[in-house]
């Protein structure tokens, strides 16, 4: 019980520290396939500490929901990041909360986003509130849909039982996997506003959805925003690798392991961030009035997953 | 029961046949279109040339052959040249917007799904259950072919659904015999050809590959 507790927190903490790490990765990579020369893979670190010592100015019309927001932002992307096994498969904390609850937590920092958006009152927040509602509102269920596959295959939807059945029993072939993997990509790059839904650098004001919504954050309030960013993609990362690639995720108990565990999510971390980058080089922003039917392929997809499950593996 | 190794790929390429099958109703532009007809038929050989491998029926290495050289080499590049030559690769507008095309498959899946599940019971083959795949994807380039307006998409559809009946033939029978095989691959080139020349003369008769105009009867 102690080294469950122990491997949770070092988890959860990996995660959060290595979270600016994959973003640094990922500039970099889009930064060398554009053409320019790249930051350093550290400047998401750099830009942290330096939004930390900075003095935070808040509108006068914020309420006190407007403070409150990153923080709860951030715990909560926190908290996701502590319920999926980057390294071991012993979480303790996962009876408490499985995928479905996931997906909650996730709904629950994009409320307080929307909210803390919409709190100022300028017209730029409550346009990226709106847009950020309806591409999460359509990217959820077909997040939930992808869950479901994976489910229905090791009948659990806590992740360790689901890691537990794709990663160490015997090797088997799920087609329905292949589906649902593409439904989680697309849902992916929808939910951390990247091409081709969302544009992460972008300061237009006709194309942005997630910068519309943080434009009024500065300092520590601004850090903690990009920080939870950063984390959330390192969370979907993670969570793809434990759903479609869990091979080298160590089993519960096996210490040994630990080391090449590392090493190995390291590695698959390395090669999703550069596909990552490799997506948005080649591929162009769609029209917003387009996301919906982005996430509506995404949404079938899962669909057909959970059709091929009960045809091919039942 | 765990399934062997060879027929978990075999299912995984059923699978792939037919993310590919909703892939191509959902492109819009034909070039894209091209290239994932022949990634269906690449998957498609694959999945004959591994059936042979696992069953010992040696003349679907030949239908796996005859696939790889028509439909992921030949006819593409047949495609691509005609593309060129009438200069049409612009996006084509279905006639039903393309998330309700979507919803239709669904549907149609499930139904194909429903089919034939009775038919494969009855069928012998170690690979029955991926039936209901091929019945879809012939069902979804069935619906390819009424949703786009445009003849190349339309002969790429038809192309489509022959894939799936091929893959049909496999699932439940191991295949046809060879020589119907080559007669069929001979009659799907042949076809190919001729409405190539036709996508000439229809150009020259309407000025544009829109087969709506076909619909007008005139006469004069």
């Amino acid at each position: 019980m102690i080294t469950g507790i122990l491997l949770q927190t070092v988890q959860t903490l990996l995660s959060i520290l290595l979270a600016p790490l994959l973003m640094g990765w990922v500039n970099q990579c889009r930064a060398w396939l554009q053409g320019r020369s790249a930051p350093p893979i550290t400047q998401p670190y750099r830009t942290l500490r330096k939004l930390f010592n900075k003095d935070a100015v808040i509108a006068h019309s914020a309420s006190p929901l407007f403070r409150f927001a990153p923080y709860m932002i951030f715990a909560c992307m926190a908290l996701a990041a502590g319920l999926v096994p980057t390294i071991a498969n012993d979480l303790p904390f996962s009876p408490a909360a499985d995928v479905i609850a996931l997906v909650g937590i996730f709904a629950l920092a994009r409320v307080f986003l929307a909210l803390a958006a919409m709190d100022i009152g300028t017209a730029f927040g409550s346009l990226g509130a709106r847009r950020e509602m309806l591409v999460s509102f359509l990217a959820e269920p077909a997040l939930l849909m992808v869950f479901f596959t994976a489910s229905l295959i090791s009948q659990s939807t806590e992740l360790p039982i689901i890691v537990q059945t794709l990663a160490h029993k015997d090797f088997v072939i799920y087609p329905s996997m292949a589906f649902a993997a593409v439904a989680f990509w697309m849902v992916s790059t929808a939910e951390n506003a990247r091409i081709p839904v969302d544009n992460p650098t972008t300061h237009l004001e006709l194309t942005m959805i997630h910068e519309a919504m943080i434009l009024e954050y500065s300092a520590r309030h601004l850090a903690l925003i990009e920080w939870a960013v950063a984390l959330k993609l390192f969370t979907y990362s993670v969570l793809g690798i434990a759903l479609f690639v869990p091979w080298g995720i160590a089993q519960r108990g096996d210490f040994a392991a630990l080391p090449l565990a590392l090493v190995a999510m390291l590695a698959k971390l390395l090669v999703g961030g550069a596909a990552l980058s490799l997506q948005e080089a080649v591929s162009a922003k769609v029209r917003l009035f387009r996301a919906p039917e982005f996430l509506g392929t995404a949404f079938l997809l899962g669909v057909l997953g959970m059709l091929i499950h009960f045809l091919l593996e039942v | 029961m765990p399934l062997t190794y060879n027929l978990q790929v075999i299912n995984l390429l059923a699978a792939l046949l037919l993310l590919i099958s909703f892939a191509m109703l959902s492109q819009r532009r034909i070039a894209g279109l091209i290239t994932l007809f022949a990634w269906q038929g690449a998957a498609l050989s694959a999945s004959t040339a591994i059936v042979a491998w696992s069953t010992g029926q040696h003349h679907l290495y030949w239908s796996a052959g005859i696939t790889l050289v028509l439909k992921v080499i030949a006819m593409p590049w047949f495609f691509y040249r005609l593309i060129k030559k009438l200069n049409v690769d612009r996006d084509v507008e279905p006639m039903i917007n393309i998330p309700t095309t979507m919803l239709i498959g669904i549907a149609l899946v499930i139904f194909a799904f429903n089919l034939a599940l009775p038919i494969s019971q009855m069928s012998g083959t170690v690979m029955r259950s991926t039936l209901g795949i091929a019945m879809a994807t012939v069902l979804l380039a069935f619906l390819m072919m009424i949703t786009r307006s445009k003849a190349i998409p339309q002969v790429i559809g038809f192309l489509a659904m022959e894939n799936g009946l091929f893959f049909a033939a496999t699932s439940a029978t191991y295949g046809m015999p060879l020589v119907v095989e080559m007669g069929v691959a001979l009659d799907v080139l042949v076809g190919v050809f001729v409405l190539g020349i036709f996508f000439f003369q229809i150009r020259e008769t309407f000025d544009s590959l829109d087969l709506k105009h076909m619909e007008k009867l005139k006469e004069r």
